[in-house]
């Protein structure tokens, strides 16, 4: 309204600065839009972010564990991040299955001493948590299927894991996820 | 939006003068489901079922609202607010069973709707924003009843929701942040019990909405009919009131028969008995199972076992969803000028044979993945993008129709062989 436009197009009063045609208008135009556009994506980011999640439920992150009765041959289901962990005492033979297989032949090619610490290559700590599509696979408990592999099996889609807990036959995609875990004595063991 | 020879609103009485001309709601009403608004004379009774899924919507909002009266969507007490509702609030009972029941009718009765399309090529010109407006709606509808089957907090629920959350985590590098934005953590719980039931009150009014746009752009064109030849003359139609009022009011008692029939003698035989066993984050149910109107689309999804290229498990997503996606293209992959099936001898053959392909993903989708089920998956996976990737636009190249009758009026009146003209010639029947 500051301006008035001539029928052939051009404005009365000319901008002081920037030439080439440019009106005041048109940069308070652009600025306005501009700035209201930023506000707009500004105002979006709290309310996308807010459903990530939230605070207390990333404290719950780590879990530590007395593995003390655990003898080898056995395994305890237990919880970290509201999600279930197998905690497995390998025994020899098992360890020596799990290191007589070929990498190369695997799906996620990983050693057993890759997914284990130093000397304490009996202690398999992985997720509970099918790869395909997330069920809890059976084999913790005594007498439950293991599968072909002798590891664990997930009754949900058929996946089969074998005794260091790679896939090895059925729709999974990796092997059963191996948590960030660290011993703290030889008895317990923090998770997360 | 309207035929020129339809009744216009003469509003009688001074109230209705009066508010016509301030508010004129009386007259959209009048000109979208009364007097005003003209239809073809010749709908058979799969024309029932879009008022049905109407009414389903409406059924569904109205349980759904009461029921949020007495539901708790908190972790600890979700499933005891259900059993709450089924054992101590005042026809709880028949709120639950109507609403869980209702979910099942509703697809029902939209499955049919959408079948119905196919057939009388419904989605062709110029209803194409028709179809995919009704598509969308079909994407909310099953966003919505998905949240909802979460709600209870059964087992079923809990690892359904774990199931379908997984699937965005195959999605590479973003999947599991995804993953753990929709669920606000890393596996079901609070945080995601809340937000779906938060989504599942919010999305029954967004479809009410798409609804509004889907009958504005049916409007434009008009309804289509079982000879799927355009509207030329008066002849052609009926006032929507009170003739498919009518027709409709007996489907509608029909429904309502079927409806109570099971909500009265078998609520809980669409339902999975696992999902009266509250959820237990440690243990998952022996057959992991979503609700039957899902099963086509989950056996799609289990159908993918190789990895090629991609992991299996994307496939199957991707599968999946395109199963879906691919329906927004219809309108241009049939490209046969003759929008009925009943005129179109080949494409009829293939249409049922895709019925049967739907309902053979069905039932495999409702059974574990053993073989032979996985092969029988595959192979039906198969047809279902052949019949629409390769099927029908060869059926629409090559395929000889039937003649076409020059009018809906004179199919009804004459019988459509004898006064018909092969399609294209434009010459009047002989006398």
């Amino acid at each position: 309204m500051a301006t008035v436009e001539h029928t052939d197009g051009t404005a009365e009063a000319a901008p002081p600065t920037g030439g080439e045609g440019h009106r005041r208008r048109d940069f308070i135009n652009v600025a306005a839009v501009s700035f209201a556009g930023v506000g707009g994506l500004a105002v979006l980011y709290p309310l996308i972010n807010q459903m990530n999640p939230s605070a207390d439920v990333l404290a719950l992150s780590s879990t530590e564990v007395d593995i003390s009765r655990i003898q080898p041959g056995q395994a305890i289901k237990t919880i970290f991040r509201k999600q279930p962990v197998f905690i497995r005492n390998l025994t020899p033979a098992e360890i020596q299955q799990a290191n007589s297989v070929p990498v190369g032949d695997l799906r996620d090619p990983q050693t057993l001493a890759e997914r284990t610490r130093d000397g304490k290559a009996n202690w398999l700590i992985t997720m509970a948590v099918c790869t395909h599509l997330g069920c809890v696979p059976l084999g913790a408990a005594e007498g439950e299927n293991r599968g072909e592999y002798g590891g664990y099996f997930c009754p949900c889609h058929g996946s089969h894991y074998d005794t260091a807990a790679r896939i090895r036959k059925g729709p999974a995609p990796k092997n059963l996820e191996v948590p960030e875990f660290e011993f703290l004595s030889d008895t317990v063991v923090k998770i997360g | 939006m309207s035929f020129p020879w339809a009744q216009a609103y003469e509003p009688k009485a001074p109230l209705m003068k009066w508010l016509d001309q301030r508010l004129p709601l009386p007259r959209l009403v009048w000109n979208s489901v009364g007097g005003g608004y003209e239809v073809p004379r010749n709908l058979n009774y799969m024309w029932n079922f879009a008022v049905l899924a109407g009414f389903a919507l409406m059924l569904q909002i109205v349980t759904g609202i009461v029921l949020a009266m007495h539901y708790a969507p908190a972790g600890d007490l979700a499933f005891e607010s259900v059993e709450h509702i089924m054992r101590d609030v005042n026809q709880g009972w028949l709120l639950r069973y109507a609403h869980a029941n209702g979910a099942s009718f509703f697809f029902i009765v939209t499955y049919l709707h959408i079948f119905r399309g196919l057939y009388y090529g419904s989605y062709k010109a110029p209803r194409e924003l028709v179809w995919m407006l009704g598509l969308v709606i079909f994407l909310l509808m099953m966003a919505t009843a998905f949240m909802g089957y979460v709600l209870p907090w059964g087992q079923m629920s809990f690892w359904g929701a774990k199931v379908i959350t997984s699937l965005f985590g195959a999605i590479p590098l973003v999947g599991e942040p995804i993953q753990a934005w929709l669920l606000g953590g890393f596996a079901p719980d609070q945080p995601a019990l809340n937000r779906f039931f938060s989504l599942h009150y919010l999305l029954p009014f967004v479809i009410a909405g798409v609804v509004i746009l889907h009958i504005w752009a049916l409007h434009i064109p008009g309804s289509n009919n079982p000879t799927g030849v355009d509207i030329k003359s008066p002849q052609d139609t009926v006032p929507f009131h009170p003739y498919y009022t009518a027709k409709d009011g007996f489907g509608l008692g029909v429904f309502l028969i079927l409806f109570c029939a099971t909500l009265f003698f078998a609520p809980n035989y669409l339902g999975h008995a696992d999902n009266y066993i509250p959820a237990n984050p440690l243990s998952t149910p022996a057959h992991i199972v979503p609700e039957w109107y899902f099963w086509p689309f989950y056996a799609i999804l289990r159908a993918f076992t190789v990895d090629f290229i991609l992991p299996a498990k994307l496939w199957g997503v991707v599968a999946m969803f395109a199963s879906i996606l691919l329906l927004f293209f219809l309108p241009w992959l049939d490209t046969s000028p003759v929008r009925s099936g009943s005129y179109r001898p080949r494409f009829r053959q293939f249409f049922w044979i895709l019925i049967l392909d739907v309902l053979i993903l069905g039932w495999v989708g409702g059974l574990p993945a053993e073989e032979p089920y996985v092969m029988i998956s595959q192979i039906a996976t198969m047809y279902y993008f052949a019949h629409f990737l390769i099927i029908l636009p060869l059926l629409s190249k090559l395929e000889r129709t039937l003649p076409l009758p020059n009018s809906i009026a004179e199919s009804v009146l004459h019988g459509e062989k004898r006064e018909s003209v092969p399609y294209g010639v434009q010459a009047k029947p002989a006398e």
